[in-house]
């Protein structure tokens, strides 16, 4: 069984959803975002996304692609994008990268995934790669027991939502708006419906993302949900904190205040 | 006339190995949507006969084939030109927004987008909506905003909105990742307006559909006018709308060699250039799998050239196809080359190319060294170069201030 399988065992367990948390390697610097991954899983992050910083993010907003930019400014490269990935699995929380594909593809897939799984990684979220596409990501991954997290959308045919809940292992990543990442004020009404739909054609564990940023958006996600996925509003604690103390207590309080609206 | 038929990308939107759709899964469904009503419209004569009427009346198509006397005896070839340049809006960009704003109306789309690096394919699209009612916004980096003041004026005047995008390199590339955000939060209401034969499926295939014409008609004009086809047909390559629009009219004719040339910049071995295929690796951008500019780590690259219209570190899947089956060659000019070029059929032949095509005619001058006075040499005249003016005239010293008034308008 693999990390994110034993997570959401345990999830199910407890009854309720799990914690997903993303923030961009190398953002502020690499050795704060090493700290601040290892805050949020203290405060109740159960799964870390890390973010490779990429130069044309389509599917973000202002938020990540700042905190992209800064990393990249900074000199993250794919390597310490790996260094992150391994300070994030020694947490003990499962530990996903969240890529566009061109790095992936041009660091060589297969290599690609020989060396996150070295670095104790147990996945892949690829928003721009879908199944379709994915005929050496999926060899690649099996070989080295790496989950293919795919994205859904409220768009999706039901035809695509069972072919890409057939493709991807881990979890299944909902996004709940039409749209970029990026903190909204309200949680989408498009997300239920879109995960009922999902429902219908997997039982494997449904995410979902894009736009939740406090515990009463949580709750109402957690609600239809096995997963709730947090992004620009934890790069926001430290996007607005100049200080780094100042920053993770921020990150902490956010994370405890998702995390307490999830309870059931 | 006769046309050979289009290579067609596999279903999924593959030219070989290259192409696809590396979109955010929310984008596939409206991409699906587009391919469709694509095929459909193709096949739905009241739609063609319109389009074609709109071309005729409206965009002044089909553009004469010229031989270019004097030209040709400088550069020792017989050099035919197809003057995109007379087209409605002075480029072949034209084919490409009308065929698809009428699209836009087929998918009951009020409004489109569009990005642009100096403009070219930004007037393009706000006239064609304009002549549509279609709502039109276009991106374009902050960087060529500031330069192109009046390609965004005239953006304007035809009633568009520019927003200009001050996310990354502040250029084209960030310019089609902003429409791209747009896009996936507007797309019940909005068609994407991508301006060159690039991007994901079915947009390659469908743009070249589009500017097939500039091919078909010169192929049917060679027979005309020579009796036979150009040895060589020469086009330049930014993201490749107008170089496969040409290489379509001839792919099927193997005795007419295809070349494209794309934008040298300060030379391929400076890394300051634009030559995607030649200087580049295989990766995906925006889309698809094709060349690229981008470092280790698979970064995209800032390119590099004189011609903004070139100015773009991808390049159409289609090409690369064709690069890495041999059927097309490609080759740089750099700025210094097709600025000489420029000149040359100024005052040759009282032509002012856009810099864009001017790379196409350097590319011709030396093919005509390599192949001597038998050779017949076709050249895509891609556009005219009335927005280059401000750009020439500081690249040859014939102004001494800035004329403000025509601060660059070159894409
Ligand atoms: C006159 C002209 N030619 C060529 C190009 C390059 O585009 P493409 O390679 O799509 O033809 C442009 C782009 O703006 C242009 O304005």
């Amino acid at each position: 069984m693999s990390a994110i399988d034993a997570l959401f065992e345990r999830t199910r367990v407890e009854d309720r959803a799990a914690l997903v948390g993303y923030l961009p390697a190398g953002f502020p610097s690499k050795e704060l975002s090493i700290r601040a991954i290892e805050t949020m899983v203290e405060a109740g992050v159960d799964l870390v996304e890390v973010g490779l910083p990429y130069s044309d993010p389509v599917m973000d907003g202002p938020t990540i692609q700042a905190a992209a930019d800064i990393a990249l400014a900074g000199g993250t490269r794919v390597g310490d994008v790996l260094d992150v990935v391994k300070a994030s699995a020694a947490t003990g929380a499962p530990t996903v990268v969240m890529t566009y594909w061109n790095p992936v593809e041009r660091y060589g897939v297969e290599r690609f995934a020989a060396d996150l799984a070295a670095a104790g990684g147990a996945g892949l979220i690829t928003p721009d790669m879908i199944p379709d596409e994915a005929e050496e990501w999926l060899e690649a991954s099996g070989e080295h027991g790496l989950s293919r997290i795919f994205l859904v959308a409220p768009s999706s045919t039901d035809e695509r939502l069972a072919m890409t809940a057939e493709a991807a292992s881990g979890f299944i990543y909902a996004t709940a708006v039409m749209g970029v990442t990026g903190q909204r004020d309200q949680t989408s009404a498009l997300a239920e419906p879109l995960v009922s739909r999902l429902r219908k054609v997997t039982d494997k564990p449904v995410g979902v993302g894009l736009g939740v940023s406090n515990g009463a958006q949580a709750r109402e996600v957690a609600a239809f949900s096995d997963a709730v996925i947090v992004g620009s509003a934890l790069v926001r604690c430290l996007l607005d904190h100049a200080g780094p103390d100042d920053a993770l207590s921020a990150l902490r309080d956010l994370v405890v205040d998702l995390r307490a609206g999830m309870e059931r | 006339m006769t046309v050979s038929p289009p290579a067609q990308p596999d279903a999924r939107g593959h030219f070989g190995r290259f192409g696809g759709r590396f979109m955010p899964e929310a984008l596939i469904a409206p991409l699906d949507e587009i391919t469709e009503a694509w095929e459909d419209a193709k096949a739905d004569p009241t739609f063609t006969a319109e389009l074609a009427r709109m071309l005729r009346e409206y965009a002044n198509v089909p553009s004469p084939l010229y031989e270019a006397h004097r030209f040709s005896e400088t550069v020792g070839a017989r050099i035919l030109l197809k003057r995109e340049d007379l087209n409605h809006t002075g480029a072949h960009k034209i084919r490409n927004v009308i065929g698809q704003a009428l699209l836009a109306k087929r998918l009951g789309k009020p409004r489109a987008i569009a990005e642009t690096g100096a403009g070219q394919h930004g007037v393009a699209s706000a006239t064609a909506c304009a002549y549509l009612d279609l709502d039109c916004t276009v991106y374009m980096g902050e960087v060529d905003t500031e330069r192109q003041a009046l390609n965004v004026a005239r953006m304007r005047m035809l009633g568009a909105e520019v927003v200009p995008v001050t996310t990354g390199s502040r250029t084209l590339k960030d310019a089609i990742n902003e429409a791209l955000r747009d896009w996936v939060s507007t797309v019940d209401t909005t068609h994407y307006l991508f301006g060159t034969a690039a991007g994901p499926h079915p947009f390659p295939a469908m743009v070249r559909d589009l500017t097939r014409g500039i091919g078909d008609e010169a192929r049917a004009q060679s027979l005309e006018l020579l009796g036979r086809l150009p040895d060589v047909a020469v086009a330049c390559v930014g993201g490749g709308s107008n170089a496969i629009g040409l290489f379509t009219g001839f792919v099927a004719d193997e005795e007419v060699r295809l070349v494209g040339i794309e934008a040298g910049g300060d030379g391929i071995e400076t890394g300051r250039h634009a030559a995607t295929i030649t200087g580049g690796d295989i990766g995906v951008l925006h889309g698809a799998r094709s060349y690229l500019l981008q470092d280790e780590d698979g970064q995209t690259l800032e390119s590099h050239s004189i011609s903004a219209g070139l100015d773009y570190p991808g390049v159409g899947p289609e090409h690369a196809h064709l690069a890495a089956t041999g059927r097309a060659e490609y080759r740089p000019a750099t700025d210094a080359e097709a600025m000489a070029a420029f000149e040359l059929l100024c005052r040759t032949e009282g032509i002012i190319p856009a810099i864009e095509s001017a790379h196409a005619l350097a590319g011709a001058i030396v093919l005509a060294e390599e192949l001597g006075s038998d050779a017949t040499i076709l050249v895509n005249l891609s556009g005219r170069g009335d927005k280059d003016v401000h750009t020439a005239a500081q690249y040859f010293g014939l102004i001494e201030e800035p004329v403000v008034l025509d601060e660059g308008t070159e894409e």
